[in-house]
Order: C-alpha cells, then structure tokens, then sequence
C-alpha cells in the first residue's frame, strides 16, 4: 500500500469516529440529566461534527468526493468508525465512561499526529488538541466524580466500564499499511498510540476507584476499520441522512 | 496607498457575530493580509473552534465589507489552520470589548489548559476572584459557565483555549 492510500485510510477512520461519535453525544441534547450536561454534550457534539468536516476537507484534497457526500451517501459497511462509537448512548453511565475511553484515545491521537510529516494533517492536530482536552477534562471529572460516589455510581460506572472495555481497545485495531505510516512518519501506529492511552487513562481509573477488566478478559473488538459494524450502526446513519436523503439539495 | 495597515483598519469594523463588540482582529483571527496588484486583496483567516458555525459567516463579512470600499479590487477570503488559533492572540481591546459583552474574559494559558486556570475567573460584574466553574461547556463552544460567590451572580466566561 503506497503512503497516500495508508493516508487515506487513516484519515477515513478518524472522520468517520469523529462524525459517529458526533452524532451519538448529540443524542443527549435536550435529554441531559441536568442542564450542564446537556450543553456539554451538545457542544461535544459540535466540536465532533465540525472537527469531521475537516478531516473529509482533506481528504476531498487528496481527491475524495465533498464532505457532505462523503458523510451523507455511504452506508454501513463503507463507513471506517469503531464499534466503540457508534454503540447506543444507553444510560448516562455508559455514556460517560465511553466517552472517558474514546476522548483519551482521540486527545493522545491528535497530540501525536500534532508533529505528523503530513503538514495538512498536523495543522488541524493541532487545533483538535486544543479542543479536546476540554473534552478529557469534563471525562475525567465525571468518572472521577461518580467512580468514587457511593456503591451505586461506582458499580454503575464498573459495569459500564466492563462492558465497554473490549469495544474501547477495538479502537486500535491495526491498519493494513501501519509501517507505511510510522516510516514515513505521518502517524505513531495503533500499537503506540495504545500503549500511551493505557499508561494515561490506568491510573485515572485507579484514583476512581474503578478496575480495568483483567489481561486475561482482554478481547478487542476489531472488525469497524474495515466495514464490519454492529447493527447499530445503519439505523443510526439512516436516521442521520433522512433529510438529506430526501432532498440531497436542501439547504439549513 | 493602499496597506496591509489600512486594510487591517478597515477589518477592525467588522464584528465577530456571536460577541459583537468585538471585531475579528481584536479577536486575532485574522493571520493574513496580502495586498496584491490592481490592489486585490487576500485576507486569511484562523478559525477559532473547528465547529464554529460562523466560520462562512465571517468569511462573507470580510468579503461584503472590503467589497464595500472603491479603490479595492478583488477581494478573497480564505480560512487556513496554519496559525493556530489560541485565546492569547486576543488583544488587550479584545479583552476590554469581551468585558463589555458581559464575559469574563479568557486568562493568559501558554496553551497550558487546567481545572485550575478556569477556577477562580475573575466576576465581569464585580471583579472578584470568589468564583467557581459550573460548566466549561456553555452556550456557544467559546463560552464557559461560571458563578459569582460575592455578588451571587452567574456569569459566563470568555474560555481560554490553548
């Protein structure tokens, strides 16, 4: 695989877990369970969406259709998100601890990529990496916040962790061209960037009195890189596209 | 004569959309000014949040207000992340006109983003630092929700992104 499809494929997975997870935080707009919190999400929501435009805009460069086609015309098994993101929101535990798990991964995948030899690339890193750490800082307040609550909010908080766990190491599941991208150092590759989020978020859960799941347990799940979805995904896109779908010129 | 000077002048009439007393200069959005021949002018600007819906918005006020002034040719507008945007390249006006919008304005971060910068926002209302962050999320991506313990008010601030 030549560097500019190695490119591509990174490009594609970071959008599309970017415009998923986008729409899923949007989800709790207007159902927050206070009115911070819903702000909160719908501006993760914003930050997501906008921050995926971008990354289509780049590839629209290296010669990929418009962001909005790109985002609105493909259905599942074109679509390069983890499973971890297009997952329901379920109850706001899950929902939080996903986000604990996604936001780290992205925070350390735009700090890495902030130094990337793709100058595109590295100039929007920079900006998302900004942005993000707000998204790290409201994670790890609430997980922080609940995982030491009481019995409740901790065993809500582990079971969801328990739960998510596998889907969340999904996210590093190799590309087909890795060596492509670290020699040409355009990106660290999974296996780094895994390793960093793991020596970063253990001890946030340690000091939330919550427990990684055990070595042994571990079983990512791969597969969303390459097309292979939960059946959550196509409702969701359908739901994403309608108005679109039904007028693909509409203007709002 | 037409100058980088003048033009930069001229942009500082053209107001940021969300916080009107503020102009897009003031803002430090604007990282380019190219005069060209026939005094085209190529005006380059950073976008403050990759999710800001008046990115297009600020684009057109450039164009529409430069394209007000005879003696320009033509004019473009072009958004680039080649500078990054940060809160620390708002000018000392900026500050005052965020001030003025009823926001605290954001503290100085050396892209040094904290918990700890955001506690403690200085009260737009009473300048006391007795405040405490309620949310760094607020209505707009650039505003975070804050509380006044001394005059018992809530106020928004301005937030610093790094």
């Amino acid at each position: 695989m030549d560097s500019i499809a190695a490119l591509k494929e990174l490009l594609y997975k970071i959008a599309d877990d970017q415009l998923i997870i986008g729409h899923r935080n949007s989800e709790w707009t207007g159902l927050g369970p206070i009115l911070e919190e819903d702000i909160a999400f719908s501006s993760m929501a914003q930050d997501k969406l906008g921050q995926s435009e971008h990354i289509y805009n780049l590839l629209n460069q290296l010669g990929e259709a418009d962001a909005d086609t790109v985002a609105f015309t493909r259905n599942a098994p074109q679509f390069h998100c983890s499973q971890l993101a297009e997952l329901p929101i379920g109850g706001y535990d899950f929902s939080l601890i996903r986000h604990f798990l996604f936001d780290f991964a992205e925070y350390l995948r735009f700090e890495a990529l902030k130094t990337s030899a793709y100058q595109p690339l590295a100039q929007v890193a920079k900006k998302f990496f900004g942005e993000i750490k707000y998204h790290t800082m409201h994670a790890n307040t609430w997980v922080h916040q609940l995982g030491k609550g009481n019995e409740e909010s901790n065993s809500k908080m582990q079971e969801s962790l328990n739960y998510a766990w596998n889907y969340a190491l999904g996210m590093f599941e190799p590309g087909p061209a890795e060596d492509v991208l670290i020699k040409e150092n355009i990106f660290i590759g999974e296996k780094a960037l895994q390793d960093q989020w793991l020596a970063v978020i253990t001890p946030l859960l340690e000091n939330s009195e919550l427990t990684i799941p055990a070595k042994a347990d571990w079983a990512p799940i791969y597969g969303g890189r390459t097309g292979t979805h939960t059946e959550y995904l196509q409702p969701l896109l359908s739901e994403m596209t309608e108005v679109y779908t039904i007028d693909p010129s509409a203007d709002w | 004569m037409i100058t980088e000077e003048y033009i930069r002048e001229e942009l500082k009439k053209v107001p940021d959309p969300e916080i009107p007393t503020i102009s897009i200069v003031d803002l430090g959005i604007v990282t380019g000014i190219d005069v060209l021949e026939n005094h085209n002018i190529h005006v380059t600007l950073t976008p403050t949040f990759a999710g800001c819906p008046a990115l297009r918005l600020m684009e057109d006020m450039v164009k529409e207000h430069l394209g007000g002034i005879q003696e320009l040719g033509t004019i473009t507008v072009e958004t680039s992340f080649a500078t990054t945007w940060t809160t620390d390249l708002i000018s000392p006006e900026g500050h005052e006109a965020i001030k003025k919008h009823g926001l605290a304005p954001p503290k100085r971060n050396c892209s040094n983003i904290t918990m700890e910068l955001l506690e403690a926002t200085p009260c737009p209302y009473c300048d006391s630092d007795n405040t405490k962050m309620k949310s760094p999320f607020g209505p707009t991506l650039c505003r975070s929700l804050h509380y006044c313990n001394n005059c018992k008010q809530a106020f928004e601030g301005f937030k610093p992104v790094g």
